[in-house]
């Protein structure tokens, strides 16, 4: 199969190794990935700011993106910026009077997919250990992010796929359907009130006793992750993708740095 | 222009990119196939939950069990279509003196509810599913007031009155009768948010539940 | 269809009275926070009632049928509002009832405190009414000298604490048993020196409290939760009696309902009745419902009236993304699950709209640009979680954004200088819109790895991004973006084979 990646804003500037890790998996299940270089964001942070106008040239460039390559189905490590692809972008088109705009990115968002529902739903991906080699010998625990669970209706799946990595401890993560605060410029506006929802997501994370908490959205993960780190509590965050790329050969670090995610030093 | 036209016109202009009507799908739960044995285990189950007492008797044996609910109690007011029969057992310890029927022409006042124990009625439908039982006002239930303000209800319930879910029994009612539904004693969840039985309504509740 | 408008459209005309944010939400939400006694009750109150939501739903194999016909229902509401209306009054009319129209919440107070007078009453007892809430009646019925009593436990608790309700169902969410303990002791008449704070004591001493002026009540005022079209029939879902003692007892009743309140026929009150008790109380049916279609002689309140209320309610339907908004049916299932509201109580909406249903509804009636009304449609971090507790499946995330348009439309046209969001949006739209200009954007990572310094992460940063590290550090940026590494392995003509593995396909520096 031929699978386009979006690699998402977030990802692409501050955590490749989540990218890259969504590039090794893929092949190692032997499929071919490619990367078009048209991509940027998929715009929801206009979107959900309310800069529906600003969201529009954004909103185009992605479906313009991934509309020149040719490929089977697109992947992005981001339930959230997949929810935006294939729930917003037509919305803004129409909001914004391009009915040409609303058909394609339509068709764009039909052919994307969230990693985990790429996995389980297209690859038939149900143990990472046996499929993917994937090993990595933590106790960990798992945040479900809001708009995997609630837009796409992910279920399980990423904290399934990540139960069948050997080695593996998953701690359950009390009141794990609890939004972390995030909510993208919600964290700024009303920083208050995030930080407030966050202290109790990391309070509940450092109580399960895990080295890092795993989650499928970077910028979900940014933010614990920032707070983990600010409190200085030594837990800190990874992509579940890092997870399933991590192989006895090759592992994942998990240094209890906030710069955890960076992959191997250079060879 | 007056209110009426004014709001109406408004709501009009408001609907002028005139939105479709949509089928409303109706593919819930609309009957259902329990018996009678099973329609009563599942109300008095509900009915348990809210802190109601349930009696379950047989036709022949509602004079004895209204005569031990009412033993204790003083005076208690009946509706004037509620059959009188029910209380022979009763009306043999004290020949009705207790009993105060508010009938047509003789109704009785806030004042003489406020001062009687018990009210006895019938229902006129009961949900199993909910623990809902439904007065109507109908002659055996009387007017609202009856109902309410005395400090213990004790009604009775015909297992034909029994239907296993809301849908079915909405089909043997008059939207236009006064209604009360009545699922369990008054009660109030209003400190945080726990549910205590017993605030203005009745604080009890008996179910008399007649089979056959 | 009487429901075709032919006329000229008219301009929407915005609600007013209790509906408003009076300072901005971050404001607000600020203080709340930082009282703790209020976080832990809402803490502790809003998990209870989700666990028992969660439970009595699980119960009902067909959930999601009611859900998906409540909300068609609805909608089919909204569509035909004007027939539906004028079907509800000929049918409510015929059987003696009186009905009266209000504009707004000034007509409508002026409407009630005109028909108490008219039976010469100076008070009236009151079940919990969202409306007359919203309206302001007690305040405006105080000023005309004429005293209302609420009789529904939380809201006495609520008035004789002189505080405000700070949600639609539980108004005294907010305060624990100790606290109600201590206000029935200041303010209560006659009250037991020696009450504790159980609950069943409370609740029998607002039952004692409250008995006189229910046996005596000449003149009693409500709200409606269902008012169905097709029978002309009212209904009230209550649970402590309070609801039964004030449409039973008084001579006169007089209900203020908004326009939308209507169901068309009486079969439809089969899947709001299974809706509305599971989503807000958490209970398969509510104590009591009582339903009166117009006066019956001989039983009840033999002067009936019912106010139907606009108050904005016709502007808000004027909006074909936010009209959904009107489906509402009070049950607070979004705000027992919302985590801003269980984090900042009702109080910091302002309005007698609380929690993400409030943060829709109150700019709706009012219009984004009225008082800090503008800054409740930010008061989520559109987790979804309201949607999906929502019983008639209002799409409030969506919503929320579509009121953040608005809101920043409305503030593009005037002349003022642009915000520190406005300028970084834009900046942000243009680095965003290709990959080139997100790549040259990247070249400057190395900027955020030197301001990072030694213990690579960013502690503090200027503006509105402030907000930001006030609770959180920002990791320092890679040495290569994935953009970067992607060019540079597929470029490079002796690249290494594929990658195998996270370690193998990083060659980030380290330095």
């Amino acid at each position: 199969m031929r699978i386009a990646l979006f690699a998402t804003c977030i990802v692409d500037a501050m955590y490749p190794a989540t990218a890259r890790a969504t590039v090794s998996i893929l092949e190692r299940l032997g499929h071919e990935v490619i990367f078009p270089a048209g991509q940027a964001c998929c715009g929801q942070m206009h979107v959900n700011s309310g800069y529906f106008k600003e969201a529009l040239p954004v909103v185009a460039n992605h479906v313009r993106a991934f509309e020149e390559d040719e490929y089977d189905v697109a992947v992005a490590p981001s339930g959230s910026c997949v929810a935006s692809v294939k729930h917003q972008h037509a919305m803004i088109a129409r909001r914004c009077g391009d009915a040409g705009l609303e058909a394609r990115a339509a068709a764009v968002g039909r052919k994307t997919y969230e990693l985990s529902q790429l996995l389980v739903d297209v690859l038939g991906v149900t143990d990472a250990a046996a499929q993917l080699g994937s090993y990595f010998p933590h106790r960990i625990t798992y945040h479900p992010s809001c708009h995997g669970m609630r837009l796409l209706r992910l279920g399980d799946r990423q904290l399934e796929l990540l139960r069948s990595v050997a080695g593996i401890e998953v701690a359950e993560l009390p009141e794990a359907e609890q939004c972390c605060g995030f909510g993208g410029t919600f964290s700024m506006k009303n920083a208050d009130v995030s930080s407030a929802m966050l202290a109790d997501k990391t309070a509940n994370i450092c109580g399960t006793g895990a080295e890092l908490c795993a989650g499928g959205d970077a910028s979900c993960l940014l933010h614990i992750g920032g707070g983990l780190s600010r409190q200085g509590s030594g837990v800190t965050t990874m992509h579940f993708a890092e997870i399933l790329a991590s192989t006895l050969e090759h592992p994942a670090a998990v240094t209890g740095d906030v710069r955890l995610t960076t992959g191997r030093t250079a060879q | 222009m007056n209110a009426r036209t004014e709001i109406l016109d408004r709501i009009r202009s408001a609907l002028r990119d005139a939105p479709a009507v949509p089928d409303v799908p109706r593919d819930y739960r609309r009957s259902s196939a329990l018996g009678e044995e099973e329609l009563i285990e599942l109300l008095t189950d509900r009915l348990l939950d809210y802190k109601a007492n349930v009696f379950v008797e047989e036709a022949a044996t509602v004079p004895q069990r209204l005569a031990a609910l009412l033993e204790s109690t003083g005076r208690y007011a009946v509706p004037h279509g509620l059959d009188q029969a029910l209380f022979a057992e009763a009306d043999a310890h004290d020949a009705g003196s207790r009993r105060v029927t508010d009938a047509p022409g003789h109704r009785l006042s806030v004042e003489e509810l406020d001062g009687v124990d018990a009210v006895v009625t019938g229902s006129a439908v009961a949900v199993a599913e909910t623990g809902t039982i439904i007065l109507d006002a109908g002659p055996d239930q009387g007017r609202r007031v009856i109902s309410l303000v005395p400090d213990r209800h004790i009604c009775i319930v015909r297992a034909g009155e029994i239907t296993a879910i809301l849908p079915e029994a909405l089909r043997r009612l008059d939207a236009t009768r006064p209604q009360t539904w009545i699922s369990g004693p008054s009660a109030t969840s209003d400190i945080e948010l726990e549910r205590v039985e017993g605030v203005h309504g009745p604080r009890t509740l008996d179910v008399v539940i007649v089979r056959g | 269809m009487s429901g075709t408008f032919l006329g000229m459209p008219s301009l929407p005309v915005f609600g007013i009275g209790n509906l408003h944010e009076h300072e901005p939400f971050p404001k607000a939400a600020h203080r709340e926070l930082g009282n703790t006694q209020l976080r832990a009750n809402l803490g502790h109150a809003t998990r209870t009632i989700r666990d028992k939501r969660l439970a009595v739903v699980s119960e009902l194999p067909d959930w999601e049928e009611l859900r998906e016909a409540g909300r068609a229902i609805k909608e089919s509401v909204m569509a035909r509002l004007p027939e539906l209306l004028e079907q509800f009054e000929a049918n409510f009319t015929a059987r003696g009832g009186i009905i009266h129209w209000a504009r707004d919440a000034g007509e409508a107070n002026r409407i009630v405190a005109a028909l108490i007078r008219d039976q010469g009453a100076d008070e009236v007892v009151k079940v919990k009414s969202m409306a007359t809430q919203e309206i302001g009646l007690n305040e405006y019925l105080e000023e005309q000298g004429i005293a209302a009593f609420e009789t529904d436990l939380a809201e006495l608790i609520v008035q004789l604490d002189h505080d405000k309700p700070s949600h639609i169902l539980v108004p005294a969410i907010h305060k624990n048993r100790s606290q109600v303990r201590d206000i029935f002791l200041r303010e209560m008449e006659g009250v037991d020196p020696e009450l504790t704070d159980e609950p069943a004591r409370l609740a029998a001493a607002a039952r004692a409290h409250l008995r006189r002026k229910f046996l005596s009540a000449k003149v009693a005022v409500s709200g409606a939760n269902f008012a169905l079209a097709d029978s002309g029939t009212l209904a009230v879902v209550e649970s402590e009696g309070n609801g039964r003692m004030c449409l039973t007892l008084p001579e006169t009743l007089i209900t203020v309902m908004g326009v939308e309140k209507l169901l068309p026929a009486w079969e439809d009150l089969e899947v709001f009745m299974q809706l509305l008790p599971r989503s807000s109380t958490g209970e398969r049916m509510n104590p009591y419902t009582s339903l009166w279609t117009g006066v019956t002689p001989d039983d009840g309140p033999q002067n009936v009236h019912l106010v139907l209320l606009d108050n904005g309610r016709s502007a808000a339907l004027a909006d074909e993304m936010g009209r959904s908004a009107l489906h509402c049916i009070r049950c607070s299932a979004c705000m027992n699950v919302c985590p801003v509201y269980e984090r900042t109580g009702g109080h910091a909406y302002g309005s007698t709209y609380p929690g993400p249903i409030g943060a829709i509804l109150s700019p709706l009636l009012t219009g984004i640009t009225a008082e800090e009304n503008s800054s409740l449609p930010y008061a989520s971090s559109l987790c979804g979680a309201c949607y999906d507790a929502c019983p008639v499946k209002i799409n409030i995330p969506d919503i929320l954004v579509h009121l953040r348009g608005e809101d920043v439309d409305s503030k593009r046209g005037k002349k003022r200088l642009p915000s520190q969001m406005d300028l970084g949006m834009k900046a942000a739209s243009w680095a965003l819109s290709s990959g080139k200009n997100l790549g040259l954007v990247e070249k400057a990572l190395p900027l955020g790895r030197l301001a990072a310094g030694p213990d690579r992460k960013i502690t503090k940063l200027p503006g509105i991004a402030g907000g930001w590290t006030q609770s959180r550090d920002i990791p320092a940026p890679p040495g290569l973006s994935f953009r970067q590494w992607w060019d540079k392995e597929h470029q490079a003509p002796a690249a290494p084979p594929a990658a195998t593995g996270t370690g193998d396909a990083g060659t980030e520096e380290n330095p």
